[in-house]
């Protein structure tokens, strides 16, 4: 341990603080039961999609396209994933068949 | 107290099946990140204690910088502002599912991740389910996984030698397949797809470091000047 322990419990809460301002602001800005900014009823409807398409791309931020043996699997094993719930639209299905892919591809194939 | 209720075993039954990618990609990413506090120094406790308080995957990694350099929890704090803002969105989606959650409406707050708010975003509560005790079953169960997977790494984490390498695509994976859920219907295929272009946007321009705040910002605008067209 580099902090004390109460400076590592500091950082605990400071974090956790951090985190939740993130996570309660919305909720504190537009309490339930106020009536609220037709603007944020419309964001509050329309973000969900865009907010999904955000963490596809956020989970993929660290893919590099310099080095075929690394950005190919990711390639392959979403375009997979993708297919197999297109035919079976089975969420637990495709998660499974797809993160087997992805492991095969980085531990066996593109080594 | 999801059980202390009667029909609380019913409702995780319910919850579970729903939880399982959660539950691969939160022990494995949990476990590692259990490994990597035990060699900060670091040991299950404060690991247990990290997890459990601020339940916040990939700033819970940035964090162990934070706890092997110099004391400075101002810039903690504003480093899981910054690294966790994309949860304004999801705090946004999410007001009207939690508006009437009652008593556990702050513990849903509490524990809405990436991952909790694409499973809840996504997936109706069953038939014959009360609506908020399926969010609570989700919320405490995917906060389980990841507090048992990272316990487990920092207390248990050098006995094991198994290759992970890539297990953690699960949760990619599932974030694939719950945005192809979200643009079945599809009055939320420009919205999605905007979210997308937008993302990419950000990520060519700042880079993968950067890139969360400018593509909300993008998001935002674009939402916003095109709602009239795109409102549902």
């Amino acid at each position: 341990m580099h902090l004390t322990p109460l400076q590592t419990l500091g950082i605990i809460v400071a974090v956790a603080l951090g985190t939740m301002v993130t996570r309660f602001l919305p909720f504190l800005l537009f309490p339930a039961g106020r009536k609220r900014p037709r603007i944020i009823g419309d964001l509050s409807r329309l973000l969900p999609p865009a907010a999904m398409g955000l963490l596809v791309v956020y989970a993929l931020r660290g893919v590099d396209f310099s080095a075929a043996g690394h950005w190919l699997p990711s390639l392959l094993a979403v375009a997979a994933t993708a297919a197999i719930h297109l035919w079976r639209r089975s969420v637990l299905l495709s998660v499974t068949a797809g993160t087997i892919l992805y492991m095969v591809l980085i531990q066996v194939v593109f080594i | 107290m999801v059980c202390s209720s009667a029909g609380g075993g019913r409702v995780l039954r319910a919850a579970f099946p729903h939880t399982v990618p959660v539950l691969t990609g939160y022990l494995v990413l949990g476990f590692a990140y259990g490994i990597l506090m035990q060699q900060a120094g670091y040991g299950p406790l404060w690991t247990f204690l990290m997890s459990l308080l601020a339940f916040a995957g990939s700033m819970q990694y940035v964090a162990i910088t934070l706890l092997t350099t110099a004391f400075a929890p101002l810039q903690a704090f504003l480093l899981s502002l910054m690294v966790n803002a994309r949860h304004l969105f999801y705090g946004i989606s999410m007001l009207e599912k939690y508006a009437d959650a009652g008593p556990w409406r702050p513990y849903l707050i509490f524990t809405l991740t990436d991952e909790t708010f694409s499973l809840l975003s996504v997936t109706p509560p069953p038939e014959g389910v009360e609506p908020r005790r399926f969010y609570l079953a989700v919320s405490a169960l995917d906060h389980l996984y990841w507090v048992s997977g990272s316990v487990l790494g920092a207390a248990a984490g050098r006995l094991i030698h198994f290759d992970t390498t890539g297990l953690d695509f699960a949760l990619t994976a599932l974030f694939v397949v719950l945005f192809i859920e979200q643009l079945k219907d599809l009055r939320h295929a420009a919205s999605g797809f905007a979210g997308v272009i937008c993302a990419m946007a950000a990520l060519l321009l700042f880079g993968p470091d950067n890139m969360v705040i400018p593509a909300m910002a993008f998001i935002v605008v674009i939402l916003i000047c095109g709602r009239k067209k795109l409102c549902i």
